[in-house]
């Protein structure tokens, strides 16, 4: 009995704090091609890393059955093992390697730890044949492009002897040749008997490609469709994505909006390692005094890198465009330019970018105004420590002590460390990126306070996030992006989150 | 919090957080309280303290270079041969007949310049220290040997060595060959230290910051208190107070004030401990660590004419193994081999706790060799300790 090759029976797998998957059923057919959709932060990611034993067995609840046997992995080598193979968004090849090398690394055979390189020369070029990667083996990866890595990838997979392929997000990155070459891709080994699964966002890219489609939203499994037999559209896929209600309350404030203050046209940011490659094409927007603008859309849409870029050229190999401050067209070089100018970031990645976790309370409050607060480049230490208890009881960090080191603080907390040291460097505009992820539910009200607080001052704040019913609750307007450019824009009296989401999605 | 409350801190988390600073405290009196046993008190006498301050000057203040080098997140492998480099300079200079006062200037400028060009490289053309420093290692190794044809230059005169074993007395306060100079100078050191914390405490109570217990406070104040008058003690039984302490003593001041109070020692701390987090927060990450490797520069400046005149000669071989006791001491001393942690203070007591292990197995004359093996066993331990503390406590 074993029409399914992958069935997964109630799962539910917890994060401090938060609930990432929520009682999951999942049935895969062999040699299917099945579709999971779903928005950012619906489970996708957790749910396939539980599949492919990134996630242990006993860290989460529930049943996973792969060709009919109960899993137990305790690493993705077992999964290995076992014929399932993930391919994650960000790809996983070695960089500085070859082809061949990166196709059979970590699995190859050896003779008295001696590896035959000639033997799996040879081979690698059956695998290649087969994803239809027409390269010398010898290549090394990283002067390929994403599209022939995927490949690469690809080719590693099939050389595992794989029966249950993983793509997460596969086209993300491609364009829209070589997302199609690799669509064809997938159905060849649909027709070679290789089961897929496919992370997508990319709704028609879904509808042409999948048998079956099965939405998550909010770590709950929704529904699953019959492309053919349901005859399936993008709209119904929408409405299942976002039918989420708008539980949480925002905090009523008068919308009073003055002047532009920021403008942007034509902003153009170009990859870090790859220069040819625009991650922002061409973006133009605005944003006036005493306004919270909002930016939407997927994963890997192009906002922290627009935003960054902004803030002083801290992303991508070079920028073109024209930025105006105030009125005033201005280029910023740096961070500190920016906060000069006006400007204030509170990243996204608070540990790695935000904060500096080995430090206490205090100082990363202070970090960004410590000219502010010194005379003569001596640091008045006790302005200082009074701008920090003062945010420390504005803001409600719940901290022993603002000695306290960072790290030790929950997440919403050290979101408060972070929107302090912004707040306290006192810009005009501040650029708040994800400023909910991964913080609870209490947190994250007392967040959308602080930031309306922000915005009745007379600031205007530009909020990067995810979360749909978060832009609609709290922004003026919202741009919509996706793959890089500005696709929409909508005012707050016609938002809603299947419109947000068309335009992310569909055109 | 009104007005003339007074906040007192939990004693036990106080002992919590500063556990790595007193631990290398008393680290240190073990050391001197066991060598006193095996060597009956001799390496606590007058003369023998006055020499451990002497030889080990040059790598203490090579450490207070160092520390910054290494809370930025670097690292410098230099310093010994930039040290023998401008020893060499110096003594030229000293020996052409322009006066002490400007050969140390000129030896410290030259310091700096030599700074300069490895914190371009390492700062704007973002080569890795190791690298930068490594090629400095060789690159003034030969420029020394060059210079110096690979044979010692002799000082012409006495003038110099007072540098390093010269000392500081005021003739009419010198009574039965005891320097009462040194008592009244450690008197007052001492006085000063007490306003100023008086003052600060004070200070703290009236903005409501918490501070700790009475005491806490009056206790540190009278340990402080005995090791400064028992080294003024120690001082003036013998010579009276070395030039190099004073030197010493301003350059930790100066440099301890520099990390803790002004906005460029947090600069350096921030750097050291989140680079890509500092620089979005607006510092000029490239300037805190050009500034650093200059500091360290000038501080290599220093070092040299203190070494030359202990030497009273410059030596083509002289600094070699700086770098590493200068490491040794800064990470003795708790700081972090990733950066972003480790105080000026804490150098010294590392630093101290080497000489003091040379000096007390040279009184018992074992030998370098062994001397080696036991260093490099304390550096093990040390930082196995700063990790497993860490590690238990969750504290950075």
């Amino acid at each position: 009995m074993s029409d399914y090759i992958l069935e997964i029976k109630n799962l539910t797998k917890d994060f401090p704090g938060v609930r990432a998957l929520d009682n999951v059923s999942l049935k895969v057919k062999r040699g299917e091609i099945h579709s999971i959709c779903g928005e950012n932060g619906a489970g996708k990611s957790t749910l396939m890393s539980v599949i492919s034993g990134v996630y242990p067995k006993g860290t989460y609840e529930g049943k996973v059955f792969f060709k009919g046997k109960e899993t137990h992995y305790h690493s993705v080598k077992d999964s290995e093992r076992d014929g399932l193979a993930i391919i994650h968004q960000e790809l996983a090849l070695s960089p500085y390697l070859s082809i061949y090398e990166n196709i059979f690394l970590g699995h190859m055979k050896t003779r008295f730890g001696i590896i035959n390189w000639n033997k799996y020369i040879k081979e690698s070029r059956h695998y290649l044949e087969q994803v239809g990667l027409h390269e010398n083996p010898a290549t090394i990866v990283s002067k390929m492009g994403v599209g022939k890595q995927q490949l690469v990838e690809i080719a590693r997979a099939l050389s595992k002897k794989v029966e249950l392929l993983i793509l997460d997000e596969p086209t993300s990155s491609l364009n829209d040749e070589e997302s199609e070459k690799l669509l064809q891709l997938i159905r060849q080994l649909k027709a070679q008997g290789i089961t897929c699964i496919m992370i997508s966002h990319k709704l028609n890219e879904v509808l042409e490609i999948a048998d079956t489609v099965t939405v998550l939203r909010d770590g709950k499994s929704i529904s699953t469709y019959d492309v053919k037999q349901d005859q399936l559209t993008e709209s119904r896929l929408i409405r299942d994505m976002v039918g989420r209600d708008l539980t949480t309350r925002f905090p009523e404030r008068e919308h009073k909006v003055g002047e532009v203050v920021m403008e942007v046209k034509n902003w153009s940011v170009y990859h870090p390692d790859y220069h040819s490659i625009k991650v922002v094409d061409s973006a133009s927007f605005y944003v006036r005094k005493g306004e919270i603008v909002a930016f939407c859309g997927p994963m890997g849409a192009g906002r922290t890198e627009l935003m960054m870029s902004l803030y002083g050229q801290s992303y991508g190999s070079r920028s073109e465009g024209e930025l105006y401050l105030f009125g005033k067209k201005v280029e910023l070089r740096s961070p500190r330019e920016a906060i000069q100018a006006g400007l204030g970031y509170v990243s996204e990645d608070r540990k790695n970018l935000g904060l500096i976790l080995i430090q206490d309370v205090k100082s990363n409050i202070s970090i960004s105004s410590l000219p502010k607060l010194s005379r003569l480049g001596v640091v008045n230490t006790h302005e200082e420590i009074s701008a920090a208890e003062r945010y420390k009881e504005e803001l409600r960090i719940k901290t022993p002590s603002i000695m306290q080191l960072t790290r030790n603080l929950s997440g919403g907390n050290q979101q408060k460390v972070a929107l302090s040291k912004c707040l306290l460097a006192d810009p005009e505009i501040f650029i708040v990126d994800e400023p909910t992820r991964g913080i609870d539910v209490g947190a994250k009200s007392e967040i959308y306070h602080i930031l309306t607080d922000i915005v009745q001052k007379g600031k205007s704040i530009i909020l990067v996030t995810s979360e749909l019913p978060e832009a609609i609750g709290l922004a003026d307007r919202i741009y919509v992006m996706n793959e890089g450019c500005i696709k929409g824009m909508l005012t707050r009296e016609e938002a809603t989150q299947e419109k947000i989401m068309h335009i992310a999605l569909l055109n | 919090m009104a007005q003339g409350t007074v906040r007192s801190m939990n004693l036990r988390s106080m002992i919590k957080q500063n556990i790595r600073n007193y631990s290398m405290v008393m680290m240190l009196a073990v050391i001197m309280i066991a060598f006193a046993f095996l060597t009956d008190g001799v390496n606590l006498n007058s003369r023998n303290f006055t020499n451990i301050i002497i030889q080990n000057s040059y790598i203490l203040l090579l450490a207070v270079g160092m520390i910054l080098v290494i809370i930025v997140g670097n690292i410098d492998l230099s310093v010994g041969s930039v040290v023998a480099f401008i020893g060499a300079i110096s003594a030229m200079l000293y020996n052409s007949g322009i006066g002490l006062f400007w050969t140390v200037v000129l030896s410290i400028l030259v310091g700096l310049i030599i700074g300069v060009f490895q914190g371009v490289w390492i700062a704007y053309a973002k080569i890795p220290a190791f690298i930068v420093t490594l090629a400095g290692m060789m690159l003034f190794r030969g420029l020394t040997y060059i210079i110096t044809n690979v044979s010692p230059i002799a000082i012409k005169d006495d003038e110099f060595k007072q540098l390093a074993s010269g000392m500081v007395n005021i003739d009419a306060l010198t009574v039965n060959n005891v320097y009462y100079t040194a008592i009244i100078v450690g008197a007052a050191v001492y006085l000063l230290y007490v306003l100023s914390e008086i003052i600060g405490r004070r200070s703290k109570i009236k903005y409501g910051f918490e501070v700790p217990p009475i005491g806490v406070f009056l206790f540190k104040i009278i340990i402080i208190g005995l090791l400064i008058m028992g080294l003024s003690q120690r001082f003036s039984t013998y010579r009276g107070i070395p030039t190099v302490v004073l030197v010493l003593g301003v350059t930790i001041l100066f440099f301890s004030f520099i990390t803790n109070n002004t906005v460029i020692g947090r600069y350096i701390y921030a750097v050291g401990g989140n680079a890509r987090s500092a620089k979005l927060s607006g510092i000029n990450s490239e300037l805190v660590v050009f500034v650093v490797h200059v500091i360290m520069g000038g501080i290599c400046g220093l070092a040299a004419v203190i070494f030359t005149g202990y030497m009273n000669s410059a030596l083509p071989q002289a600094g070699v193994n700086f770098e590493l006791d200068a490491i040794s001491a800064c990470f003795i001393g708790g700081a972090s081999t990733s950066g972003g942690i480790g105080t000026v203070i804490g150098a010294i007591v590392g630093g101290l706790v080497m000489a003091a292990i040379n000096n007390g197995m040279s009184l018992m004359n074992i030998q370098a060799p062994w001397q080696y093996v036991v260093k490099a066993l304390v550096l093990l331990l040390a930082v196995y300790y700063d990790i497993y503390t860490r590690r238990k406590t969750g504290l950075g």
